[in-house]
């Protein structure tokens, strides 16, 4: 019956999903179920879902990207009227228009591939109230301010301040670093490890904070070592 | 001509959204502009205390939305400077009486016959707050130098970029260069360095600032007032002309480094 508030067409590089009217979460778990009972049919499928003029944040559409891609499901595009969403998906790295010409749409895609990884890149200022969280790792053009929070499965690296608070390694892993160009966090967690930096003296520098013997550590990056 | 719609704002409350709107729009109104000043703190009502118009006060921006009356029947004349009008909100009911497409609304009614029109948004991130920056043009955010008004304000404008409206300017206002001097207050190079947008003016601390509010008389129009003069020079700067921030504590040095940062000095 949930299923049926879905459509879905066949599309050149994918699968073309529209969701229709009503809550965000109940389409969404629509959605899932849907995928759930057709496994095989969506099995390394690479999906554009039409979310209508919804008005969707980063943390919506990256969650669902998540849920997705432990589906074996890859989401490859996110369309919308709403400039919100567009802009989210962007920040995500999603594309947000229908490119059937194109044979490899991969390419205007932020998403890098790390050793296997992925990581999302936020270009921008990210304030007190912002939270980006990401199962893989996190790269900041920009300064992450006092109350803004960033999750990462992997690493997080910041070409700015880190002021607020910074969790690498969330899901255990113990081997992963921040760095930032200046490392001033109000909060830094590596795994399941917790710190609080004193306040600096001297002028700020880069430096990367990893594990070494269960401690958070922060060290001063310099090159070629 | 159709006028530009600037929408004032803030984090935290009581930092001078109020004061800012019935200043800026003075200032605007005495450049020969046509200015109106919309109150949209519903149920708190003080624009006109500030404007000292409250006793003129007949039909207010509820009264326009519902239909009561005529938007113009809604605007209520400054008694000191031709061209500048106040729209009062609702002193008896609540926010959800208005919503954001009845703003546009009325904005949209007031721009042919305007140069600006200056909307005093109340604190916070609900629901009056997205009333008032809906028919935003540009927006403007109001912080103290103090640490908890400067995170509000960061995570505002974080909201306000969001909803698309741009990234706002920002005002700060009640800065006191003694207490600054003494390391006991945030400058303005550290507010300005956290929120990384564009500073429109610095407001100093003037004890005429209450006095003013008190006689329902804008500061701006008192010559002699440092407060007054910023916000005259905030008006010139939304106009487009290209005045340095007021050197508040002469001799120092100490505004030179922003103001050239900013383009807006030397
Ligand atoms: N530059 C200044 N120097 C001294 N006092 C000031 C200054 N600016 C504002 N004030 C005072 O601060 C108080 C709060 O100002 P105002 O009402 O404008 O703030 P607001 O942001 O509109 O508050 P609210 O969030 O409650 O609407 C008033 O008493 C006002 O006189
Ligand atoms: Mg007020």
């Amino acid at each position: 019956m949930q299923a049926q508030e879905i459509e879905i067409k066949g599309i050149k590089n994918g699968i073309l999903i529209e969701l229709k009217d009503g809550e965000w979460e109940d389409q969404k778990d629509a959605l899932l179920s849907h995928i759930d009972d057709n496994l095989a049919f969506f099995k390394s499928a690479r999906i554009v879902l039409d979310v209508g003029d919804r008005s969707l944040k980063s943390p919506d559409l990256s969650g669902l990207r998540n849920t997705l891609s432990d589906r074996d499901v890859k989401l490859k595009a996110v369309l919308s009227t709403s400039l919100v969403t567009e802009r989210a998906s962007q920040d995500l790295g999603l594309e947000i228009k229908l490119d059937e010409s194109s044979p490899e749409p991969e390419k205007s895609s932020i998403n890098s591939m790390l050793d296997g990884d992925e990581a999302i890149f936020l270009h921008r200022t990210l304030r007190s109230g912002h939270k980006v969280k990401y199962q893989g790792h996190i790269v900041v053009l920009g300064d992450v301010n006092p109350g803004a929070e960033l999750i990462a499965g992997g690493n997080i690296i910041i070409w700015g301040r880190l002021r607020g608070v910074a969790h690498a390694g969330a899901g255990g892993d113990t081997s992963a670093v921040v760095c930032s160009l200046d490392l001033s966090p109000t909060q830094l967690r590596i795994s399941d490890k917790i710190s609080v930096s004193p306040p600096r003296k001297g002028k700020p520098h880069p430096e990367i904070a990893f594990l070494e013997d269960g401690q958070v550590t922060a060290r001063d990056w310099a090159a070629g070592k | 001509m159709s006028a530009k719609v600037i929408t004032i704002t803030s984090g935290k409350g009581g930092v001078g959204k109020t004061t800012a709107t019935a200043n800026i729009g003075a200032a605007l109104a005495t450049m020969g502009q046509r200015v109106a000043c919309i109150d949209a703190d519903i149920g708190l009502r003080n624009l006109d205390v500030v404007l000292g118009l409250e006793n003129r006060i007949v039909y207010d921006l509820v009264d326009a939305v519902e239909g009561r009356c005529r938007l113009s029947q809604a605007m209520i004349k400054d008694k000191h400077i031709p061209d500048l009008y106040l729209i009062p909100s609702a002193q008896t009911r609540d926010k959800t009486a208005v919503s954001p497409s009845d703003m546009i609304r009325i904005c949209d009614e007031l721009r042919p016959d305007l140069d600006w029109v200056i909307v005093d948004s109340p604190a916070g991130i609900e629901r009056g707050f997205k009333n008032a920056i809906a028919p935003a043009d540009e927006v403007i955010v109001i912080t103290n130098p103090e640490v908890s008004a400067v995170r509000d304000a960061d995570r505002i404008i974080g909201i306000v970029e969001a909803e698309e409206k741009g990234t706002p300017k920002l005002l700060i206002n009640r800065l006191n260069p003694e207490m600054v001097k003494q390391n006991n207050m945030l400058s303005a190079d550290d507010v300005v360095d956290l929120l990384a947008i564009h500073l429109l003016g610095i407001v100093p601390e003037d004890k005429a600032v209450l006095i003013s509010t008190n006689q329902g008389t804008p500061i701006t129009l008192d010559n002699k007032s440092l407060a007054g003069q910023a916000y005259q020079n905030i008006a010139r700067r939304l106009m487009g002309e290209e005045i340095p921030l007021l050197d508040l504590d002469k001799g120092s040095g100490f505004f030179n480094r922003i103001s050239s940062v900013f383009g807006s000095g030397d």
